[in-house]
């Protein structure tokens, strides 16, 4: 098929990243990696559900150095997708659609995004868990 | 002058059929996402800094107003989930066949996934 062989438009490649557009990208790949991140909310209930021997070794492997790093990755994901989520809201409702609105606005959802997962990990972290 | 027909115009759902309900549906289940995961998230933090211990997490599940809340947070993110990753598949799934295959596998994959975890709490919130 012709047709088929034809190049996809846009060429992703051929433009400059800009904060519109990664914030853009960044949108669906936080979307992903939290429809992951359901799984382990499932995966956490099941086991609490199951008994303790379960539970206990999934808290275990969660609070090990590459479990930390999971749940804190899924902790900006999360704040991220929410704060760019109201951000699309916003957008939704007609506002905020200037160019320089629209930069504004990313440059807060990436400072909302870092100051709240920090603030979470931060409270788990000195009140003594994790 | 429109071409379109009065019914056409009426029913709204233009040429896919299915007009702005995949849309409005994944807005308004994040509407109700904001409230709810943020009480997720603030939830599981303050049951992380005492550990996350088995008693604790069982207790915390086990106060009616937290079983109803992880029953609408699981029902909503796995309905707002179903929406988002259709929409990533139509976008890079090439082949009618894939395309199709992935579109019902993920649907199938989310449902089972949210009546597990709905199970789950109820298995807890209601067990002895």
């Amino acid at each position: 098929m012709a047709a088929n062989q034809r190049p996809l438009s846009p060429h992703l490649q051929v433009y400059r990243p800009q904060i519109t557009s990664v914030l853009s990208i960044f949108h669906r790949i936080t979307g992903v990696i939290l429809a992951f991140g359901a799984v382990m909310l499932v995966l956490w209930l099941v086991a609490l559900a199951n008994g303790p021997e379960g539970y206990t070794l999934l808290v275990e492997v969660l609070a090990s150095p590459i479990g930390l790093l999971v749940l804190a990755g899924w902790t900006y994901a999360m704040f991220y997708h929410l704060c760019n989520g109201i951000r699309h809201l916003f957008w939704d409702a007609g506002v905020g659609f200037e160019l320089s609105q629209a930069k504004t606005s990313g440059w807060i959802v990436v400072a909302a995004s870092i100051t709240l997962t920090v603030l979470v990990w931060a409270g788990a972290l000195l009140g003594g868990g994790a | 002058m429109s071409r379109r027909t009065p019914l056409a115009r009426a029913l709204g759902a233009g040429s896919a059929k299915d007009g702005t309900g995949h849309w409005w549906a994944q807005r308004v289940s994040a509407v109700a996402l904001v409230p709810l995961v943020l009480w997720l998230a603030l939830s599981l933090a303050s049951l992380a800094v005492g550990g996350a211990d088995y008693l604790s997490a069982i207790d915390w599940v086990r106060v009616p107003m937290n079983a109803v809340l992880l029953l609408l947070v699981i029902s909503a993110v796995f309905y707002h989930s179903h929406l988002g990753v259709q929409v990533v598949i139509e976008d890079y799934v090439h082949g009618a066949f894939m395309k199709v295959a992935a579109l019902i596998l993920q649907k199938l994959i989310h449902l089972a996934l949210a009546v597990a975890g709905i199970f789950a709490v109820l298995r807890i919130a209601l067990g002895d």
